[in-house]
């Protein structure tokens, strides 16, 4: 399972996308195989099955890699990484706080 | 019918009746779906393998029933003292496997601790670990999962796990499971019995086995029970005081483990009261002044219920096959 070793080769980087069009990019190859339907920005991923509790282990692993972003414990919640909208609000509370 | 008002009594069996219809259950299944002459258990001396033991010798006398004791290294103290004395009690054959010498050929000890030194550079010879949940009462979020480390001068070390060395720790230490379980088959196989596998309802509901370790068996005789009717179970048929009143422990990592430390969010009693007002449409409300918890702490126990379901529902599946090959059903 190259998803942990190589966050940047899963994703494509082509456009120099913003952060959530890249994380989505990483949820839609790594969960749901290329198949995108009925993902939504507000879908939830664990009520729709897309992602379990492993998944989000993923997830997290992808971003922490990815954008050198550390989750805290009490970070591992639903509010801040079970929708597309979710992850980005929390990034940009995240990054606003770095700044 | 009404419903039952939420108590302890709830999980309350007539235990004599259930035997009947567990050894019934299973001289039915080895004489007409699984054509086999007797059991294979695997012995572990703890409370789950011990009611199975003594159900499967109630159901198809000693004789045909062959004990397999699998100790490794690792394994505790009194873990091949405990299994001795129930296969002695039940008066049935049993056999060694220690099975340390088949971890070392297939690495396990190396790649585990390989995993660890990946969090704790200074692991090594003399420390001793174990892998231990986050805690859901107080936590809402995802479960995650941390190792703790003893080193020889007795310091612990707690460090939250990130995916790569989580997967790595599980798959080393499943071989553990999955040797015990190819030992099984094996003696199952010379001899032609069945292997009787060993999950209680919860294990067996919120996937708590190895797929194609501890979860393969032939038989399951106690899946249906909650952990806490395996314990009333287990002192009807017999088996010793010493592990009817022993803690569930996993029996799996080098330090210590409880079940609920490792995988449950509850003491098992507590966890089956859930369990079972979850499966009988209890509410949180009238579940939590029996457990001593608030109404969101059990309504966050129903959630991690949920949650395991899910995770864990693809070790109990069948192999997908791409068409339905109707003459095998």
């Amino acid at each position: 399972m190259p998803f942990f070793d190589d966050a940047d080769k899963k994703v494509d980087c082509t456009g120099g996308g913003h952060m959530i069009d890249q994380i989505k990019a990483f949820i839609i190859d790594n969960f749901m195989f290329g198949n995108e339907s009925g993902l939504q920005d507000d879908t939830s991923f664990l009520e729709e099955g897309i992602i379990d509790s492993t998944g989000v282990l993923e997830l997290v692993n992808f971003i922490e890699q990815k954008y050198q972003i550390q989750f805290a414990d009490e970070d591992l919640v639903p509010e801040n990484l079970d929708t597309i909208n979710n992850i980005w609000k929390f990034l940009a509370i995240k990054q606003h706080l770095s700044n | 019918m009404a419903k039952k008002l939420f108590s302890k009594d709830v999980l309350d069996i007539d235990l004599d009746k259930e035997v009947q219809i567990i050894i019934e259950q299973i001289r039915e299944a080895l004489s007409k779906k699984l054509k086999r002459r007797g059991l294979v258990v695997a012995l572990s001396g703890g409370i789950d393998s011990s009611a199975t033991t003594a159900l499967a010798v109630k159901a198809v006398g000693p004789e045909k029933v062959l004990i397999l004791l699998m100790p490794e290294k690792q394994s505790a103290d009194d873990t091949l003292k405990l299994s001795t004395m129930v296969a002695e009690k039940f008066r049935v054959e049993y056999i060694y496997e220690d099975i340390t010498e088949i971890l070392t050929s297939v690495g396990f000890y190396k790649r585990y601790n390989n995993a660890v030194q990946s969090v704790i550079p200074d692991y090594s010879e003399g420390w001793k670990s174990k892998i231990v949940i986050s805690n859901t009462l107080e936590h809402k979020g995802f479960n995650y999962f941390y190792i703790v480390a003893r080193n020889p001068g007795g310091k612990h070390i707690k460090k939250r796990l990130p995916l790569k060395a989580y997967l790595e720790i599980v798959a080393a230490t499943n071989f553990k499971q999955r040797i015990r379980k190819m030992l099984e088959y094996y003696h199952a196989d010379r001899m032609n019995y069945a292997v009787g596998g060993t999950p209680n309802r919860l294990e067996y509901d919120q996937g708590f086995f190895v797929k194609l370790g501890d979860g393969a068996a032939d038989i399951k005789p106690i899946a249906h029970l909650y952990k806490t009717q395996v314990y009333k179970l287990a002192a009807f048929l017999g088996v010793p005081e010493q592990i009817c009143k022993r803690s569930p422990t996993t029996d799996t990592y080098s330090l210590p483990q409880g079940q609920d430390e490792f995988y449950f969010s509850l003491p098992y009693d507590k966890m089956d009261l859930c369990l079972y007002g979850k499966n009988n449409g209890f509410l949180p409300e009238e579940v939590s002044k029996l457990l001593e918890l608030t109404p969101a702490q059990v309504q966050r126990v129903y959630d991690d219920i949920d949650a395991k379901r899910s995770a864990t529902k693809y070790l109990h599946i069948e192999p997908v096959l791409i068409k339905d090959i109707k003459e095998i059903k």
